[in-house]
Formats: structure tokens, C-alpha cells, sequence
């Protein structure tokens, strides 16, 4: 049977919005004087859910709220969740950066934590000196970081640089050897923040399959957090899914993936703003697929309608949108300036109607990323993610072989030859 | 065992609220290698590339020195309790500038290393440590300096007098550098939510030195209504007994020094209580 080595229960971090300083003082003698009677922490009743979207009643959100979960030996575990749904400070708390306002962490085992690359190097040292600083930093002692030490200079492949500064390092190299450091250190829990985002992919498959034999072939439990889904799906058989600092679902990696994608989904097809403010902004965003329901089926013109609010003329304005795909990547870019044709030349609102005469992209969930800015003051007024969902699907063209899913992104036109 | 989940050891708990006398000192020991690396790369990340290197150490004591002779020495006039005036200027800046540099780097310990602290976790006591021994090293290079200048008076009609005194030196680097860290975490733990402070830091210590006999002797304020300020200032003592050790002159007794040690103390253990609570959650006001 397989021992829990991590156990996390009922946890929770309030955080104060708005400018720290002023108004400290304050609230810490009211704080004292609330504990000097007895009673709770009055600031600690009042605090919303972390939507950093929608302007706040209360100047405390908690970034998490009552979080449980456990993690057993050997396990590498998942973390997922939109910028904001607390994972950052779920691995501060787990890290021992910050304390949590509520609830508790009890660990098994030496926890190493990977919230950045590189923590501590000094540019002026050497590659060595920086292992030895770097290792320190992360707990290793001098004997341990000896007897590694030639596996690391292995791993990063930086032999040749060893004794020079790492200011002189390509980008890479420094990379690699801040990787090969923490990769190596003896820790019963090895936590990874998006680390992997950098260096090149090489060293990013590395990367994961370290990881990876750090818990087949050692028994080490490793958390990873990620907003690479293919990462999380490869490395992790258990994820935890965060969302506005609550615990949305803690089960098998595919199981929490789905639910994912299906959170993100939240608003099909359309984006409305009915609020009567007067700051210049998009009303309204919508996709008109080819069929009902806001399914479209590939190779089909798509057309896209935005509203837009102006109290008054733009000197230059413009609009961008993205399409992204379920992984969060974007797939098609369309944009339009006034230098292009006249657009936001009037108060009020204004339309813009965009027709793709052939959508070509293949089966799957899509949404829009819109960018709304002023190019003369360099101002960007609005950006909205994740509006306008729909999916792509092929049901009404025929071929021999059935239509998979993730076999391409991008559908293109080709003709054939024969000779 | 797995039947005893609940009673089994857990290795760490965190929680919100630790006791306050929670201080971790078993992990201090545990990052020793830590406190080393750190030492050596202040002083090693220092002086890459400058062409002096340690040797800027020494400028400063000696450009000091100058001026003190100048203003306070030809000026002001101040007499130096006998004691040649170049030892008695140069011997005061090296004491005082060992406690001066302790005490600014580890006041500003949590603000300047922010981003490292907020990435990983460490003994937090670690960083103003490393700076004391640090400077310690630094100490020893203006002591030389002292040393060299000593010798060469030597042979200018003020003879070093050697003896048991000497042995008092590194007590007293000891309680420079132990007050100066002691107020240094005390105001690096206050001013992480009230950044006030570290601006009273800079001249404040430049204020403190001339509340301490560095420019002046004590005896030279024998009679005088203010005396007390200066008496009941704790590196006063030190200070004094310093140049006692090394010139054989200095108006200090082991009451007034105990009281040196006394205020180390105290405010060591008081530093060492705020800094832990401190370092828990300061990464969410800094």
C-alpha cells in the first residue's frame, strides 16, 4: 500500500487587494484589538471569490478557499487551472514562501520546490560556483552537490563553460544548468512550476522524461503544474483541477482534463455587455456558424459580428481577434486598423462584420481572444479570452475513413496529380 | 503502518499560525553549507571585475581617517585621550564601520531579497548571517590595515603595547556585530509593511556614530551635562574598550561592557522572535 506523503486539508489564503500600505496600521490595531478580546480576525469574515474580471465589493479575496487533498508516495500529480485559479499560491503555501490564513500542509520527506529556473544564480559566479550556491539554496548540502556534480555538468551539457560567469551563458545553457541542478537534488517532493515553458523543445522532452524517472524509477512524488495539457496528460495519472481558488475536481488525469476544457467552455458563441458605463468597449462579440447551436462545420465561410461602444471617435483605433484551440493556443490571427479602412470614426456604436470565407480549421472546441485598442495613445482599452465558444466538426463531408479527432489542426486544399 | 496514518511522524506542518517561539533553529543548522556559499559569493561576486579588488576595503578607512585628522583633529581641535591621532581616528571608523555595514545590510534583508525569498525556501536567518561573517572578513582587512600603521608608529615614538588586552578584540567584533544584527533583523522585519524605516536607517546610523566615541574620546566629556546620551549608548563600551585593548587608553568597566553584551542579548533574542514571525508571510505585504 502506498503511504501519503502529502495531506492538505480545509486550505485557505486571503489576500488584500489594492494598494499595501495604506491603511495597515489600521487594520492591524483593529485586528490586534478584536484578538486581544478573544474574537476572530474580523477580516477574515468578509472576502469574496478570486474573479479578477469583475470589480469587487471588498478589497480581501482568497485566492484559495478550502482546499483538501491528498497526495501518495511515488504519485505525480497534476495541477490545473486558468491564470488566477490559485495554483501560484498553492505551491507559495507548499514552498513555505507564505503561510496559508487557514487550514494546514502536513508533509512527509524533503520538499524541493521549482517555482522558478535558476533561483539565487549570481551572473558574476561561475557555473560551478553557481551549482554549489543554487544546490545550497534548494537544501542540498556540500557532500550531496559533490557527489552530483558531474551529473549535473552532464546533464546541462555546459563541460566547457563550467569556470565561466553565467552572465556569459546563452539563454539556453543557463536553463538547462538551473534544471540539471534541481533535477537532481534529493527530495522526497520535487514541485514544478511552468519551468518547462523554456528552453528549446529538446530540452523540454529532457525536461519531462526527468521527470518522469523521478518517480518510476526512485519512488519520488513530483507536483507539476502546468497549462500544457499535453505535458500534464503524458507526465500525470492524477490531477487536481483549481478554479477561482476552489477545488473544482481531484481524480484521474483525463476525467479532470475533460472537466477542464468543459469549465472553459462557459459561454457559448456570444459575449454581450448590456452595462451602461461610458468608457469605449465591445458590447457584443459573436460567431455565426454554418450550423445551429454553434457547431461549424469545417470549410464553410464563418462570419464574425462585434459591437462596439464609443463615447467618442477613435483617432486610430483597431481590433484584433484570436481563435484558440483547447490547448490555449492561438490558430488564426484577424485584425483590422483604421489605416486599413475607416473604422471607430463615430460615437456611439459602431458594427464590424468579418467573413472568413473558408474556415478551414479541423474538428474541436474553439474561443476567441479579442483585442481592443487605441494604436495612437498605444492603449489597449479591452482584451477578452476565452468568449464566443464553438466546435468545429466535419459530420456532412463523406470520405472512406472516418473522421478522428487530433489528427491535424488545420484542414488545407490540395489537389493531386497523377502521372 | 498505514493503519496508524494519523499518528504516523509527519516530517513538517504548515500551518498559519506558528508558536511564537517556533524558530527553526534546527533548520539553520541543517542549511549551514548555505551560509557558507552565500558568504563567499558577497564577498567573491563583489570585486569581479575591478581592478583593485579587496584592496577598495581599504581606501575608505584611509580617506576617512584624513578627514576625521582635518576636521576633527586641526578644526574642531578634540584631543585624542593621548593616543596617536592617525591610530585613534582609524582604529574608531574600523570598529564602527564593522558594526555600521552590519547593521544597514541586514536592515534591509526581506526587501532586497524579495525575489530570491519568494521562489524558495531557506532559513531566512541565513541572509543576515551570511552578511555579519561576510563582513567580518572585511573587518579584517581594515584591522590589518590598523596593524600596518600601528608598526610603522611603532618606530615613530609610539610603542605598541602588547598584552592580554588583545584578547578582548574579538569579543568585542562580536558584540558589534551581534547588536548590529540584532537591530539590523528588527528593522528588516518592521519595514517590509512600513517602508518608513529604512529611510531613518541611512542617517540614522550616520547620527548614531557621532552619539559614539568615534571622532572624540570619553573622557573628554568628563563634567559635561549631556555625558549620559553618550554613556548610556551600548556600543559606547565597546567602542572604548576596543581601543583600550589596542593602546592600553579607553574609560570603560566590565559593568558597562556587561551592559553591552546585555543589550546584545536582549536585542538578539527580540531580533530573532520578530524575524521568524516575519519571514512566515512576508511575502505578502513587502
Amino acid at each position: 500500500m502506498s503511504d501519503t506523503v502529502l495531506h492538505i486539508e480545509d486550505l485557505s489564503k486571503q489576500y488584500r487587494l489594492g494598494e499595501v500600505g495604506t491603511g495597515t496600521l489600521s487594520h492591524d490595531i483593529n485586528r490586534w484589538w478584536y484578538r486581544l478580546r478573544g474574537k476572530e480576525d474580523p477580516y477574515l469574515r468578509i472576502g469574496e471569490e478570486n474573479e479578477r474580471t469583475q470589480k469587487g465589493n471588498s478589497n480581501y479575496v482568497w485566492a484559495l478557499r478550502n482546499i483538501s487533498f491528498e497526495v501518495k508516495q511515488g504519485q505525480v500529480l497534476g495541477i490545473i487551472g486558468r491564470n488566477g485559479a490559485g495554483k501560484s499560491t498553492l505551491l507559495k503555501i507548499l514552498s513555505r514562501t507564505t503561510t496559508p490564513t487557514k487550514g494546514n500542509i502536513k508533509i512527509k520527506g524533503r520538499v524541493a520546490s521549482l517555482l522558478e529556473v535558476g533561483t539565487g544564480f549570481h551572473p558574476e559566479l561561475s557555473g560551478r560556483d553557481n551549482i554549489f550556491l543554487n544546490g545550497a539554496i534548494l537544501g542540498m548540502t556540500k557532500t550531496e552537490i559533490r557527489r552530483k556534480f558531474d551529473e549535473i555538468v552532464d546533464f546541462a551539457g555546459v563541460e566547457r563553460y563550467i569556470d565561466t560567469p553565467v552572465k556569459r551563458y546563452s539563454s539556453g545553457m543557463y536553463v538547462r544548468l538551473a534544471f540539471g541542478v534541481a533535477a537532481h537534488l534529493e527530495s522526497e517532493i520535487l514541485i514544478v512550476d511552468e519551468v518547462l515553458a523554456v528552453g528549446d523543445s529538446e530540452f523540454q522532452k529532457k525536461c519531462l522524461g526527468k521527470m518522469g524517472d523521478l518517480s518510476k524509477a526512485e519512488g519520488r512524488t513530483v507536483l507539476f503544474v502546468s497549462h500544457n495539457i499535453q505535458a500534464i496528460t503524458t507526465l500525470t495519472k492524477k490531477s487536481v483541477f483549481l478554479d477561482k481558488g476552489r477545488l473544482v475536481d481531484f481524480s484521474s488525469t483525463p476525467e479532470v482534463i475533460k472537466k477542464y476544457l468543459e469549465y472553459n467552455k462557459g459561454n457559448k458563441g456570444m459575449y454581450l455587455d448590456e452595462s451602461d458605463s461610458n468608457v469605449p468597449r465591445i458590447r457584443k462579440a459573436m460567431v455565426r456558424t454554418s450550423e445551429p447551436n454553434f457547431t461549424h462545420i469545417c470549410g464553410e465561410p464563418l462570419t464574425l459580428e462585434f459591437e462596439f461602444f464609443l463615447p467618442q471617435p477613435l483617432k486610430n483605433g483597431a481590433f484584433a481577434f484570436q481563435v484558440m484551440n483547447n490547448l490555449d493556443m492561438p490558430i488564426v490571427h484577424c485584425w483590422v486598423f483604421n489605416s486599413d479602412r475607416p473604422v471607430f470614426r463615430e460615437a456611439g456604436i459602431n458594427k464590424l462584420i468579418c467573413t472568413i470565407p473558408k474556415f478551414r480549421l479541423y474538428i474541436g472546441s474553439y474561443y476567441l481572444r479579442l483585442t481592443f485598442a487605441d494604436n495612437a495613445g498605444n492603449t489597449i482599452l479591452q482584451t477578452l479570452d476565452g468568449v464566443c465558444n464553438f466546435e468545429v466538426d466535419i459530420f456532412t463531408r463523406q470520405r472512406d475513413y472516418k473522421w478522428e479527432p487530433n489528427t491535424c489542426t488545420y484542414l488545407e486544399d490540395c489537389e493531386w496529380e497523377t502521372k | 503502518m498505514t493503519q496508524h496514518t494519523d499518528k504516523t511522524h509527519w516530517d513538517l506542518v504548515i500551518k498559519p499560525k506558528a508558536s511564537l517561539f517556533d524558530l527553526h533553529l534546527k533548520d539553520l543548522w541543517q542549511y549551514r553549507d548555505l551560509l557558507a556559499q552565500f558568504v563567499k559569493r558577497d564577498f567573491v561576486a563583489q570585486y569581479k571585475q575591478t581592478i583593485f579588488g579587496p584592496i577598495w576595503n581599504l581606501i575608505q578607512p584611509i580617506m576617512t581617517t584624513i578627514m576625521f585628522l582635518l576636521v576633527f583633529g586641526k578644526i574642531a581641535n578634540i584631543p585624542t585621550d593621548g593616543i596617536q591621532p592617525v591610530l585613534f581616528y582609524m582604529s574608531g571608523i574600523t570598529i564602527w564601520n564593522y558594526f555600521s555595514v552590519c547593521f544597514t545590510s541586514t536592515s534591509s534583508t526581506f526587501v532586497t531579497n524579495s525575489g530570491i525569498f519568494g521562489k524558495v525556501y531557506f532559513p531566512r536567518l541565513i541572509i543576515p548571517l551570511s552578511v555579519v561573517l561576510s563582513n567580518i572578513v572585511r573587518f579584517g582587512i581594515q584591522f590589518f590595515l590598523l596593524l600596518v600603521m600601528m608598526i610603522w608608529y611603532h618606530f615613530h615614538n609610539y610603542p605598541i603595547h602588547f598584552g592580554l588586552n588583545w584578547l578582548l578584540i574579538p569579543l568585542l567584533v562580536v558584540i558589534m556585530g551581534g547588536i548590529g544584527l540584532g537591530l539590523g533583523i528588527i528593522l528588516s522585519s518592521l519595514t517590509t509593511k512600513y517602508r518608513d524605516l529604512s529611510i531613518l536607517v541611512g542617517f540614522g546610523v550616520q547620527l548614531l556614530m557621532y552619539a559614539t566615541p568615534i571622532v572624540y574620546p570619553l573622557s573628554y566629556l568628563m563634567g559635561k551635562k549631556y555625558r549620559w546620551v553618550i554613556v548610556s549608548n551600548p556600543l559606547t563600551p565597546v567602542t572604548e574598550a576596543f581601543r583600550y585593548a589596542l593602546f592600553g587608553t579607553g574609560h570603560f568597566t566590565l559593568s558597562t561592557l556587561g551592559y553591552s553584551i546585555l543589550f546584545m542579548v536582549i536585542s538578539l533574542l527580540v531580533g530573532i522572535l520578530i524575524f521568524s514571525q516575519t519571514e512566515r508571510s512576508f511575502m505578502d505585504t513587502v
